[in-house]
């Protein structure tokens, strides 16, 4: 973090009233049993409101200008072409910038109306809610078992048959375990690409966060081991709310219920890139009739 | 059926195009490689020999137990307080050198990053590498010996002193190579830092590790110059690291090479034919334990 910046950052949290910050804890467990979660996002069913939201890496704006509402058990792609900030976004949600050095984030990003970034926020308890898989498939090296046991274990599951079961329901969700349940001691760095995505899929499931952040979770992967990847996402949206970013616009039509369309401005003073959110829409909408040029050029492929 | 193959008639694009004298460049080369490994292997297989040849007449069952002999013209076996002595001041000094070392290359890549503090303790670790061991025995002589006496204890500061360097920056390499997607993972499913380090970091850099400290101990086993000032000399077994004088093997056989009957000598061939082997176990023990930990990991 760095000079004057930082205490915008503070005053704006500050001038939050702190008894809105509790109700963080109201998410937990709710993944099963939809909705019902909070009175605050209640009607809407908001799991997300991001309000203007700006990112900064040191001095560097890498984001301005986003709001976008994400509603409990949809899937919320962010398609945009390279360098457009559709990550950075997405890595706001669970708070992991705040493991990048100089990264700083301003304006508001409201969990079931909670600042997220609030002064009494763990960004440890967030990401315990709001898990994430990554573009690189990463599971650990160890056992399969002890992969998707892992989550579990932290949160403090020591029961043998509990872990069994859990991981059995994790591997199933994330259809895996009819590959899988004969070698559970098997190291994972055995497993082919595509299983090991879906593996890390079930890592982040076994700790039953309310939503799953994906980075471009199948630009690693065959386009079979694409589908499979895509269907469970249709699967698990009846348990947890998905946000996706993918380069891949077919498949953000295929997948998603909401599309954010972002894209890069080269900032006027130098020659460094910006992303800006262009449209924020239904996924049919965004594809076939979308509001703004620069969408209808991009996801026709007349993008320059 | 088929034709046989004319090995002559080669299709004239395949004909090798490196002139003679490219090929004579390449032929002494590659003799020049081989040599050099015969040469570099020489003296190694020598010293093999001879301390196998020379020890072996002595070395035995007696040689480990025994008592060092008093008078200096005794001939046969006696090497057991150096023995035992190495051990425990070995063992003194990695249960001293390889937890601190460990915990501080943690810090180094962990925590430090790229930070002035951490810079500094990495360049001063590195130049602490290149210290002479004979200095680090002054460092001790002068610092604890003066003091509280020459003791086991203090040869052990002495070698933990010259271990410390080794564990920090060859654990701070296995760190390194860590990818970081996985502490990334681990964040991500609501790890804190130290659990991540702890049931993530570690246990995939345990092999390497585990080598690197076993390099750093079997270093340590061999020095003699940081024993010379601090540990003293006895001739009979002294279990107690922290009370009296004590001996170890690297010693011995620096003392008993020195003096001029046939005895002694032999006592410091079987010496360091002992030290050999014990070097020898030490390294295949860590190949073994590092190779089982990365099966599991693998």
């Amino acid at each position: 973090m760095i000079g004057i910046p930082e205490k915008a950052v503070k005053s704006m949290s500050d001038a939050l009233p702190a008894d809105a910050l509790p109700s963080v804890t109201i998410p937990i467990g709710s993944a099963g049993d939809s909705g019902d979660a909070g009175a605050v996002a209640a009607p809407a069913r908001v799991v997300f409101d991001i309000d203007d939201l700006a990112v900064y890496y040191g001095a560097f704006r890498a984001v301005r200008d986003v709001s976008i509402e994400i509603s409990q058990h949809e899937i919320t792609a962010f398609i945009g072409p390279s360098g457009c900030g559709k990550t950075t976004v997405l890595r706001c949600l669970n708070r992991m910038n705040d493991l990048i050095e100089g990264c700083r984030v301003e304006g508001q990003i409201n969990y079931h109306g909670a600042d997220l970034y609030g002064p009494k926020v763990d960004a440890v308890e967030v990401r315990k809610r709001i898990g994430m898989v990554f573009q690189k498939p990463n599971p650990f090296p160890k056992s399969i078992y002890d992969n998707v046991a892992f989550g579990p274990k932290l949160s403090g599951v020591r029961n043998r048959s509990e872990l069994d079961d859990l991981v059995e329901r994790a591997l199933t969700q994330a259809a895996l375990w009819d590959e899988v349940k004969d070698r559970l001691k098997a190291s994972a760095m055995g497993m082919s690409g595509g299983q090991q995505q879906r593996l890390c899929i079930a890592r982040t499931i076994a700790v039953n966060p309310e939503v799953v952040l994906m980075d471009e979770p199948c630009s690693a992967l065959d386009p079979i081991a694409t589908a499979r990847i895509e269907d469970l996402m249709q699967e698990l949206k009846a348990e947890y709310t998905i946000v996706i970013v993918t380069h891949n616009m077919q498949q953000a039509a295929r997948v998603s219920d909401r599309t954010a369309f972002f894209t890069a401005e080269v900032n006027p003073a130098g020659d460094q890139r910006t992303g800006v959110l262009v449209e924020y829409d239904n996924t049919q909408k965004i594809f076939s009739n979308p509001g703004d040029e620069r969408t209808e050029n991009y996801v026709t492929g007349r993008f320059g | 059926m088929t034709a046989p193959l004319d090995l002559d008639e080669v299709p004239p694009s395949l004909v090798s195009s490196m002139s003679a004298r490219r090929k004579f460049k390449n032929g002494l080369a590659t003799t020049w490689l081989v040599v050099s490994v015969i040469v570099a292997l020489v003296p190694l297989g020598l010293v093999m020999f001879y301390v196998i040849q020379r020890g072996s007449a002595v070395f035995g069952i007696d040689f480990l137990t025994a008592d060092i002999p008093v008078s200096r013209r005794a001939l046969g076996p006696g090497m057991g307080p150096a023995v035992l002595g190495t051990l425990l001041i070995t063992g003194a000094a990695t249960l001293m050198a390889v937890p601190l070392g460990i915990l501080g290359a943690i810090y180094l890549n962990e925590y430090g990053g790229k930070g002035r503090f951490a810079s500094l303790v990495r360049f001063m670790s590195q130049v602490m590498t290149g210290v002479p061991s004979i200095v680090m025995g002054l460092f001790i002589y002068t610092v604890w010996v003066l003091t509280f006496g020459q003791s086991g204890f203090a040869g052990a500061l002495a070698l933990a002193c010259l271990m410390l360097p080794i564990v920090i920056r060859s654990t701070e390499e296995m760190l390194r190579l860590v990818p970081d997607d996985l502490r990334q993972a681990s964040f991500a499913l609501g790890n804190r830092k130290w659990r991540t380090i702890v049931t993530v970091v570690l246990p995939a850099s345990i092999g390497g590790i585990t080598s690197g400290c076993m390099l750093a101990v079997a270093r340590a086993a061999g020095e003699t110059a940081p024993l010379l000032f601090t540990i003293g000399v006895v001739n009979s077994a002294n279990p107690n690291l922290f009370d009296g004088p004590n001996t170890a093997l690297s010693a011995q056989i620096f003392r008993n090479a020195q003096i001029p009957f046939t005895g002694p000598q032999d006592r410091a061939w079987g010496a360091a034919l002992t030290l050999i082997l014990l070097v020898l176990i030490l390294t295949v023990a860590a190949r073994w334990v590092s190779s089982r930990f990365a099966m599991k990991q693998a």
